[in-house]
């Protein structure tokens, strides 16, 4: 029996559009939804159960507004969902801090989470979170089989890497051959009437200060040409103007 | 000013360019940069010797760097990195070193640095839809993107020390499985020319491949093309779901633009699009476009680069 994590982050939808409003991003009128790469790390942590019997908890850092997405994965399958109770903004110390004290406190053996959050596009969860823990740890897995604790495969330079790791451990999630499991009715309408179970946190404080968030500075209007011709005088610009070949 | 570390970026066991560029970022950030190089053969430090504006090097020698392994590199590079602000580069390996490096010490991570101004530290958030400007409290570990930071030049001369050391192994490698093509992995790529929907078929994939070869790029695709056709990895994915790249050039045919797309190669540096439809989005990024079939435009860019190129 596995007693396996998940972490899932509610972040806006990769479609929308983000605005600033003064000097901080404006997600008032953002859909929000479950982070892409977490999708992989619960059909993981859900195959895994299936593979070795145990159950799923998912667990998010986040205030009330994240709920849906615990029951958007407890709708598939999750047996217990968590929300650790906390609306702002935390450095990456802080979150892995209070995330360190719940996966030891929940006696779990595997924790699997997303490759990089849609929104901080970081990646440091993972390995941060295992070296706070004093586990191993495996970034950006797109093939994991549930034998010899972990094998599991990444990208690595000139091909792919396969490596065992040992439990506990905790393995960030890259899209990979697997397919993700849609909810049906039945799920939907038992997780609907699932309770949160919702904790305080008191993360430890923030060494890192958001200054400003503004948008990308502008890129300066290309030159558009017209026709296949055209090519032989943007390979001209490539070497005379930008200086690539 | 705060003491700096780089830890050095490494490309088939031997100190790449990129190290250059962290030198650079860490000279913005404070002084006195010590360049750390991960090694099992003290020699490979040699080269950061030379790296101008740098104070020390440390050749960390250790077994464990023959293969990665993220706990053991941590706790291995910690015993020997001195106290300061850790700069690493922002390929997948080093985020993920630079994640476990900064737990170790209880101190934050700042990933994909782009800019540094007085101190003020830029990250592209919502994958590049905006940019956030932190400051930091103390030390801390950031990892910097590529081709952004001007290389310092190979003028200097200094010390290296060798420091033996070593780490708590917790992945074992069962195997190394090559990529079939010997081509170049877009993650790795300084020139990346990509494919979408538009290509009609994976084998015209083919027409990429031999301007790619000329260039020395690496092929890429949009999420529509490796949805699409099962010869097309995902591993030459593009985007939100798939890489994150910053080249120097980024070729995208038959693309349109879709904003996940864009997630993935916005802060290319130059941006090429062939498209026939004059109002596809990603036209809007790109630095030189070209309205036009591949079909039309791709035979007259292979042979303007093998002129040009000759
Ligand atoms: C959560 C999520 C994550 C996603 N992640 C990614 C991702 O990582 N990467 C990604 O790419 N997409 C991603 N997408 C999908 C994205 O929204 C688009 O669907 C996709 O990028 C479209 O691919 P495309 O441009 O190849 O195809 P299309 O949008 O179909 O565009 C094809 C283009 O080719 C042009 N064309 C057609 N024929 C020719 C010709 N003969 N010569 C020249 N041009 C021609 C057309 O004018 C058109 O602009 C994601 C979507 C979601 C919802
Ligand atoms: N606030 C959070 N709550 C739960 N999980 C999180 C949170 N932030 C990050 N994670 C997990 O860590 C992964 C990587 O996030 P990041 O390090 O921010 O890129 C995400 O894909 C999630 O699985």
């Amino acid at each position: 029996m596995v007693n396996i994590a998940v972490l899932v982050k509610q972040v806006p939808d990769t479609n929308s559009k983000i605005q600033i409003a003064g000097d901080r991003v404006d997600l008032s009128s953002v859909k929000m939804d479950i982070s892409p790469y977490d999708e992989f790390a619960v059909e993981n942590a859900l195959q895994h159960k299936e593979s070795a019997g145990g159950t799923v908890t998912a667990i998010t850092v986040g205030g009330a507004g994240a709920d849906k997405v615990l029951k958007g994965v407890k709708a598939l399958g999750v047996d217990n969902i968590i929300r650790l109770d906390y609306d702002g903004y935390m450095d990456s110390n802080g979150l892995q801090s209070v995330l360190a004290e719940e996966i030891s406190a929940g006696g779990f053996d595997v924790v699997y989470c997303g490759k990089a959050a849609a929104d901080t596009g970081a990646g440091s969860t993972g390995p941060g979170l295992a070296e706070k823990l004093g586990w191993g740890s495996v970034s950006n897995a797109t093939d994991i089989k549930f034998e010899n604790g972990l094998t599991v495969s990444y990208p690595s330079e000139g091909g792919n890497a396969i490596v065992t790791v040992n439990l506990p451990a905790i393995v960030s999630c890259d899209k990979g051959s697997i397919k993700v499991r849609k909810s049906n009715v039945k799920g939907i309408m038992m997780a609907k009437r699932a309770q949160v179970e919702v904790k305080p946190i008191s993360p430890p404080n923030a060494s890192v200060t958001i200054v400003s968030q503004i948008m990308p500075p502008a890129k300066p209007a290309g030159k558009q040409f017209e026709g296949g011709d055209s090519a032989n005088t943007v390979a001209q610009l490539l070497r005379d103007e930008a200086n690539i070949i | 000013m705060t003491d700096t570390i780089v830890i050095a970026e490494l490309s088939k066991g031997q100190i790449s360019n990129a190290t250059n560029e962290l030198v650079t970022a860490a000279n913005q950030l404070g002084s006195n940069c010590t360049v750390v190089v991960p090694c099992t053969d003290s020699t490979v430090a040699n080269p950061a010797g030379s790296i101008s504006g740098v104070g020390k090097v440390i050749a960390a020698k250790s077994d464990v760097f023959s293969n990665y392994d993220a706990s053991a590199w941590s706790e291995a590079l910690d015993a020997v990195t001195p106290s300061g602000v850790i700069v690493t580069s922002a390929s997948a390996q080093s985020k993920d070193l630079a994640a476990r490096l900064a737990a170790r010490r209880s101190v934050s991570v700042v990933q994909d640095v782009i800019a540094i101004e007085d101190g003020i530290l830029s990250t592209p958030i919502y994958s590049g839809k905006a940019i956030q400007k932190v400051s930091v409290n103390g030390n801390s570990v950031i990892s910097v993107r590529a081709n952004i930071f001007s290389p310092a030049d190979n003028s200097g001369n200094c010390e290296i020390q060798v420091i033996d050391t070593t780490g708590n192994v917790t992945t074992a490698l069962q195997e190394m499985v090559q990529r079939a093509s010997a081509r170049l992995d877009v993650s790795e790529a300084n020139i990346i020319i990509s494919g979408g929907r538009g290509m009609g078929t994976p084998a015209n994939f083919s027409h990429l491949e031999e301007i790619a070869d000329k260039l020395g790029a690496a092929v890429g695709a949009s999420r529509a093309a490796v949805d699409t056709w099962d010869e097309i990895p995902h591993s030459m994915q593009v985007g939100q779901t798939g890489k994150t790249v910053n080249p120097n050039l980024y070729i995208a045919v038959g693309i349109s633009g879709a904003i996940q797309h864009l997630a993935g190669m916005r802060s290319s540096k130059y941006i090429v699009a062939i498209n026939k439809d004059a109002d596809a989005p990603i036209f809007q990024h790109a630095d030189y476009g070209i309205v036009a079939t591949w079909e039309e435009a791709l035979p007259v860019l292979s042979s303007s680069l093998s002129n040009l190129l000759a």
